[in-house]
């Protein structure tokens, strides 16, 4: 049945697409903040999994490791900030670039030290049998709907955060113009590590909800860096709603290409999103969601 | 100057090409096929450095080229038989055209955008390789025939020949690189990426100048592509995935970016250090995936290390050293150094603004 087909296809892009816009949304609150895009942001959500893995095994309990992923994340996004990147602020931006590319093989490396390259499966919170209407199977399982949920919670409570409490207005305020929020007595430097540490947290969640799909070894998360790094550009690296929606068209898309080409499909699929990309950036060329500006030429 | 400059570059290049072909001959097997490892870095790093030093423009992508020219040589080696040369320079073609068309695409992107559009490029274009197996052998690649010349005798090493073709390649772009960097190329280059409305009002075709840096950059990325089809006697999409596009941008920022010496530092760290970390960790007796990991660990420290101790990269550091030593020399051409103080941002403390004004990562 076509429609089912299409109806599968459509949920089971939705999943994908949140993960990566849980990606696209931590550049975001980087790149806001620092005007700095993290290509550590993958590897550190790797190694936040590998943490999750460690402790589940120890423990038994898949909600002890989860919680500790997302603790590791915040932890290892500000040390990263306060460590390395903080030093790169008054210095060329690419070496900023380079420091966070010297950081993402940094922590390949000592994940393959510490918990060996082989590929390891990750388990699931919920089952990952598909869910069915009446006999329709609808192509996702409850553990889907789990990811859906975890992410789309994060993001709402992260922006109710940025709107409603005076941190999330100093957060703001440090973003808009780190100059005129010092003088307001906002300690800016403060603020940023806050937003690696946040970031941190989303790239975690990323880590642990899409690793029971993909296994785990130390570069399973750079594919999903790309294509959540995809999402960000296509929706403006300046908007949250833009990462969102960039990474649920990028996940949809990529989604009908693998269910409707078979195998071919899915050695197209980054091709395709070349493809959504450059068209998308051919007529906006600072992404869906960026606030109109005026060229400079 | 200019009635120096020439004949200085090319003394440079014969003293170079005297060392490497000491080195070879010196060396073992694997020596030689590092060297040709270099050069072939160093090819692709120094069209790079022109791209982002010079005009501005970052690419993450690079490795997509050197696909482009690989797969080119590959082919015309398999079904036409071509002699090696006269792949070279079709490969360096079909790299042009590729550089064209994406720096049309280009020229309208700015920093990240634009780094993100050729970060997608280089992953998506190895996959071709995987969706039409037919034409490009799929996951297992195309093999590459390539032997020494008959009049250097049977018993000529065959790694030493691959040095030597690459070595000739590397330096003779390095040459016609160093001249474009100087003329009116060159200082248009610089112009649009200092300000492009004041390139613009003095005539300068922005648009025309960005698009013909990436059009250089591909091409050096092509021949380097299609040396590495000959020196591994394979072209495969493995050897062509992002981790090569990301290691092009780390060396030719490591090395000092837009310096086209730096371009070599930075290759030689990228070649090096990986093996002389193997080297250390098996002589120590460490596990497999402890001693195999320790280099990525160390390569990584590297990166971080020379990014924080040497913001301008090793070209910059060296040349810090020798003005330590010297004292400022007023009449050294400074333009690698007016690219540092642009985009270093000011001491007082508006790094947002800034970097969104440069606008290059």
């Amino acid at each position: 049945m076509p429609v089912v087909e299409f109806l599968q296809f459509t949920l089971s892009g939705v999943v994908f697409g949140m993960i990566y816009a849980a990606i696209a949304l931590s550049l975001v609150l980087i790149w806001r903040g620092t005007r700095l895009l993290n290509y550590a942001q993958g590897g550190m959500a790797m190694f936040t999994t590998y943490v999750a893995i460690e402790v589940i095994y120890h423990t038994g309990s898949y909600w002890a490791g989860f919680v500790v992923a997302l603790a590791a994340g915040v932890v290892l996004g500000a040390v990263c900030q306060l460590t390395v990147i903080r030093p790169t602020m008054n210095k060329p931006p690419l070496n900023a670039v380079i420091v966070t590319i010297g950081l993402l093989i940094l922590l390949e490396g000592l994940a393959g030290i510490f918990f060996g390259g082989q590929y390891r499966s990750f388990p699931a919170a919920f089952s990952i049998t598909g869910l069915r209407i009446g006999t329709t199977p609808l192509g996702v399982s409850r553990f889907d709907v789990f990811v859906v949920a975890a992410v789309l919670v994060t993001t709402l409570a992260l922006a109710a955060a940025f709107k409603y409490t005076s941190a999330g207005l100093r957060m703001r305020a440090a973003a808009f113009n780190a100059t005129i929020a010092r003088l307001s007595g906002i300690r800016v430097a403060r603020m940023l590590t806050i937003g690696w540490a946040l970031a941190g947290l989303l790239g975690a969640l990323a880590g642990v909800l899409v690793s029971p799909s993909t296994f785990l070894y130390p570069n399973s998360m750079d594919a999903i860096f790309v294509f959540g790094f995809t999402a960000a550009v296509i929706g403006g690296l300046d908007s949250p709603a833009g990462a969102v929606v960039g990474g649920l068209l990028l996940g949809i898309a990529l989604s009908y290409v693998a269910g409707y080409l078979g195998s071919k499909g899915s050695d197209l699929t980054s091709l395709v999103a070349l493809g959504i990309l450059v068209v998308v950036l051919m007529i906006r060329p600072d992404g869906l969601f960026s606030a109109t500006k005026v060229r400079r030429v | 100057m200019t009635m120096q400059t020439l004949p200085r570059r090319l003394g440079v290049a014969v003293v170079m090409a005297v060392i490497v072909g000491f080195l070879s001959i010196k060396l073992d097997t694997f020596r030689d096929y590092q060297i040709a490892e270099v050069a072939i870095e160093v090819t692709a790093v120094a069209g790079l450095t022109v791209l982002t030093g010079l005009s501005g423009q970052i690419s993450l992508g690079n490795g997509a080229f050197m696909a482009i020219g690989g797969y080119t040589t590959a082919l015309l080696l398999l079904h036409l038989s071509w002699p090696f040369v006269a792949a070279l320079v079709v490969s360096a073609a079909a790299a042009a055209a590729a550089g064209a068309i994406v720096g049309v695409a280009a020229a309208r992107l700015r920093g990240p955008y634009l780094a993100g559009a050729t970060l997608m490029l280089g992953v998506a274009l190895p996959s071709v390789a995987y969706a039409w197996p037919g034409v490009f052998g799929g996951d297992q690649g195309l093999n590459v025939a390539f032997t020494t010349p008959a009049f250097l005798g049977a018993t000529f090493p065959l790694t030493r020949w691959q040095a030597w073709v690459s070595a000739a390649v590397a330096l003779i772009s390095l040459v016609l690189l160093a001249n474009l960097c100087y003329s009116r190329i060159g200082r248009n280059w610089r112009a649009v990426r200092d300000d492009e409305v004041a390139a613009a009002l003095d005539g300068v075709n922005v648009a025309v100048t960005r698009i013909l840096a990436f059009v250089v950059s591909a091409v050096c990325a092509g021949l380097a592509g299609s040396l590495l089809a000959i020196v591994t006697s394979l072209v495969a999409p493995g050897a062509f995935t992002i981790t090569l596009s990301i290691a092009l941008l780390t060396a030719a920022v490591i090395g000092g970016l837009g310096s086209l010496p730096g371009a070599l530092w930075g290759s030689l760290v990228i070649v090096l250090v990986p093996t002389y970390v193997t080297d250390v960790a098996t002589s120590h007796g460490l596990s497999s995936s402890v001693g195999s990991n320790i280099p990525i660990a160390a390569y990584g420290v590297v990166l971080i290390l020379v990014m924080l101790v040497f913001p301008q990269g090793i070209q910059g550091g060296l040349r810090r050293l020798l003005t330590a030593f010297t004292g400022p020399d007023l009449k050294t051409r400074t333009w690698h150094d007016t690219s540092a103080a642009h985009v270093t941002p000011s001491a007082d403390d508006a790094p947002a603004s800034q970097h969104e004004k440069e606008g290059t990562s």
